[in-house]
């Protein structure tokens, strides 16, 4: 039982547009995002014939068809790596943010039985789902240096970056998953747009093509889409090359601008979750 | 006041109905229809943009709720469907915001609207367990404290490793009650929670809950179960509208809430402020009990036939309609539904306009008043329209002619089946 002393007071007033962040709440319901992560990852791949196989396929299979298309048939460039080790690299990370933008995106409406009946603070919703997709991205990174080891391509020390890029990469995917989540809870278009807008963003992003082939001059303009930064970030640490960081001040800041605004506007639109859901 | 749990003043809740609240809406043809052209063209030129955003249908689910709850004490809230209640607790568990008001809490709150909230069916009792519990605020110290009870009272033990979907619906039931029931705020909002699982596992939350009374922590509990109400609470609430109409003892609340059901309109017509949920392809407008000798009814006597008539209002066509007839207790037991595809007949296919429905009703229901839900779904099960209350009545204890009659001071349970008896002397061979 908690005691007398500690009574906290809940007030209840009408919305107000804006919202403190209130982490510390966050912060207080941490085991709900821990159920809710663990809860994510067991089910995921339950019922399947192929069970965690799936998470090793789905890479596994871009990479084929990149490979065989990019690579063979239009003759890409990859940098002096075998391009099927080229593409896993940016594979990885991409996955890593697809999913979970993907999976923040549909996270309030497929929580909405749970949001319009109990309280918790919203933000672990989003927050659950993205933090959900470290597991596959760890059975495609296994996959990735099983690969690199496999085409003889040398594990150097710079290795030690991957879990910052890996970072930016969920950062960039829970902020831009704010935005999607809320305003899927009004319209419910979204979930139609996301499959589209992700194949944009991921010919945006030197997934199937070396950053090399974009001209200097654009370079700059380039780096605004934070998995920019993220991907040259990972083929960088893997297999040398163009260095990320001057890319990675643009892509930081977009991705924190990202975050900022949609925090502001999550935090504004989870008032109106329950009427809408 | 340090005594205080609980303020709640001028509490008022506004929901906007119709699919594009709180949208962009252009003035629809309907609005054209019913208020003119010229009204409707004037409106968006004096209030330019601001009227095309502006929601027009509103509902406020709450006004201006004003009482204070001080701590230890039991709360029950009564009303009809539609008044509030739900609303009230929703917006105390900071589920939904209030339009206007405010309320403070002071202390740890829990509640429970629903039982099982994020149960998931792919995971097992025991994983369960924990992820419902963290759900409902609890830490997972607490869980593992009180997971011996929790398994004890669920009766569930022996398939704590199965995946819930396994397992019946009572089963289902008992465990997410289970967990429930060991929530350890001090506060407690609890939502019609009682009325899951067969008699014998109600009388054993009924007693949870008389242990939890007796802690002394602050409950609102909101519940269509008189009985329990009254053997629960101290104090009872009456909310109607929205609006608190009684508050004091409950035994006074609750005779009070009793003794004034709601009267029918005697041309049976079904406002559309009537709560109502569903999607709306078709509207109930208007519903009367008839009996062979009156038109519209509102006592029938003892065994009498009656029926019920029906107009549905539909503006789009319906393929697969099957509208549903339910018999309620005024204390909200429903004991009886019936369907227009019973026995395995084919739904009804609606175009759009009036359509009557009349259902012949044969059956002796005890001396006793009565409410009929009314709801035409989609043979998928979707809802159309679902009218809760839409009609009431009272059974009389004699029959037309007077042959038969309900002998018995109490009435116990709610129909009587058509039975025959015999008798004969045993001789012992």
């Amino acid at each position: 039982m908690s005691t007398r002393t500690e009574t906290p007071m809940v007030r209840i007033r009408p919305a107000s547009g804006w919202n403190a962040l209130d982490l510390a709440s966050v912060w207080a319901y941490r085991e709900l995002v821990y159920y809710m992560v663990w809860r994510d990852i067991k089910v995921r791949y339950k019922q399947t014939v192929l069970g965690v196989g799936w998470a090793v396929l789905q890479p596994l299979a871009s990479m084929v068809v990149f490979t065989v298309i990019f690579g063979r048939l239009a003759q890409l460039p990859s940098d002096g790596v075998p391009y099927p080790v080229f593409t896993l690299a940016a594979l990885a990370p991409w996955q890593l943010f697809s999913s979970g933008f993907t999976g923040a995106s549909g996270s309030v409406t497929g929580n909405a039985g749970v949001i319009s009946k109990v309280y918790f603070p919203r933000l672990i919703v989003p927050l659950a789902a993205v933090a959900a997709t470290v597991v596959d991205f760890a059975i495609s990174l296994l996959l990735l240096f099983a690969l690199m080891i496999w085409y003889g391509v040398p594990l150097t020390a710079t290795l030690a970056f991957l879990p910052l890029f890996a970072a930016i990469a969920m950062l960039t995917a829970f902020a831009a998953g704010l935005w999607t989540a809320s305003l899927n809870v009004k319209y419910r278009d979204v979930r139609y747009l996301l499959p589209y807008f992700l194949q944009l963003w991921l010919f945006a992003s030197p997934v199937v093509y070396s950053i090399t082939l974009v001209p200097e001059k654009y370079q700059a303009i380039y780096a605004l889409n934070p998995l920019v930064g993220v991907i040259q970030g990972f083929r960088w640490a893997l297999f040398g090359g163009q260095s990320p960081w001057p890319l990675m001040t643009g892509s930081l800041a977009v991705a924190l601008v990202m975050l900022l605004s949609g925090l502001y506007y999550f935090r504004r639109a989870e008032e109106q979750f329950s009427d809408f859901l | 006041m340090a005594s205080l749990a609980i303020r709640i003043d001028a509490l008022s809740k506004r929901y906007e109905l119709g699919a594009n609240a709180g949208m962009f809406r252009y003035p629809a043809l309907r609005d054209v229809l019913s208020e003119g052209a010229a009204n409707v063209l004037r409106r968006v030129r004096e209030g330019g943009a601001a009227s095309l955003l502006a929601p027009k249908e509103t509902f406020w689910a709450l006004r201006d709720v004003t009482f204070d709850v001080p701590r230890g004490q039991v709360v029950g809230i009564i009303g009809r469907n539609g008044a509030g209640k739900s609303t009230l607790l929703k917006v105390l568990s900071r589920i939904t915001r209030p339009t206007t008001g405010g309320a403070d809490i002071f202390g740890r709150v829990g509640s429970l609207l629903e039982v099982g909230t994020g149960f998931h069916p792919d995971l097992t009792g025991r994983e369960n367990i924990f992820l419902n519990g963290a759900m409902l605020g609890m830490r997972r110290a607490e869980v593992q404290r009180n997971f011996d009870a929790i398994v004890d009272f669920s009766g569930v033990e022996r398939f704590l490793d199965t995946p819930v979907k396994r397992y019946s619906s009572g089963m289902y039931v008992r465990l997410a009650f289970a967990v429930a029931a060991h929530l350890e705020t001090e506060i407690l909002f609890v939502d019609e929670v009682l009325a899951v699982g067969d008699a014998e596992f109600q009388r054993k939350c009924l007693d949870k809950m008389q242990n939890v009374v007796r802690d002394g922590r602050t409950i609102i509990f909101v519940s269509h179960n008189m009985a329990a109400i009254k053997s629960l609470c101290q104090r009872a609430i009456l909310l109607d509208g929205g609006r608190v109409v009684h508050d004091g003892a409950v035994n006074d609340v609750v005779d009070h809430y009793l003794s004034t059901g709601r009267t029918n309109a005697a041309d049976g017509i079904i406002p559309d402020s009537v709560p109502r949920t569903g999607t709306g392809e078709a509207r109930l407008r208007r519903a009367v009990v008839s009996t062979a000798s009156s038109a519209s009814a509102s006592q029938i006597f003892l065994g009498e036939p009656f029926s019920v008539e029906m107009t549905f209002e539909v503006t789009r066509p319906i393929r697969d309609a099957v509208v549903s007839v339910g018999l309620s207790s005024l204390d909200g037991v429903r004991f009886a539904s019936i369907y227009n595809v019973d026995g395995h007949r084919e739904p009804w296919s609606f175009g759009p306009g009036l359509h009557r429905v009349v259902a012949d009703i044969d059956v002796v229901l005890l001396p006793r008043r009565y409410t009929i839900d009314i709801a035409i779904i989609a043979s998928n099960g979707n809802e159309i329209d679902y009218v809760q209350q839409a009609l009431d009545f009272t059974s009389l204890n004699v029959s037309r002619a007077g042959a038969d009659s309900y002998r018995w001071q109490t009435v116990h349970g709610y129909v009587r089946p058509q039975s025959q008896w015999r008798q004969s002397v045993e001789t012992i061979s």
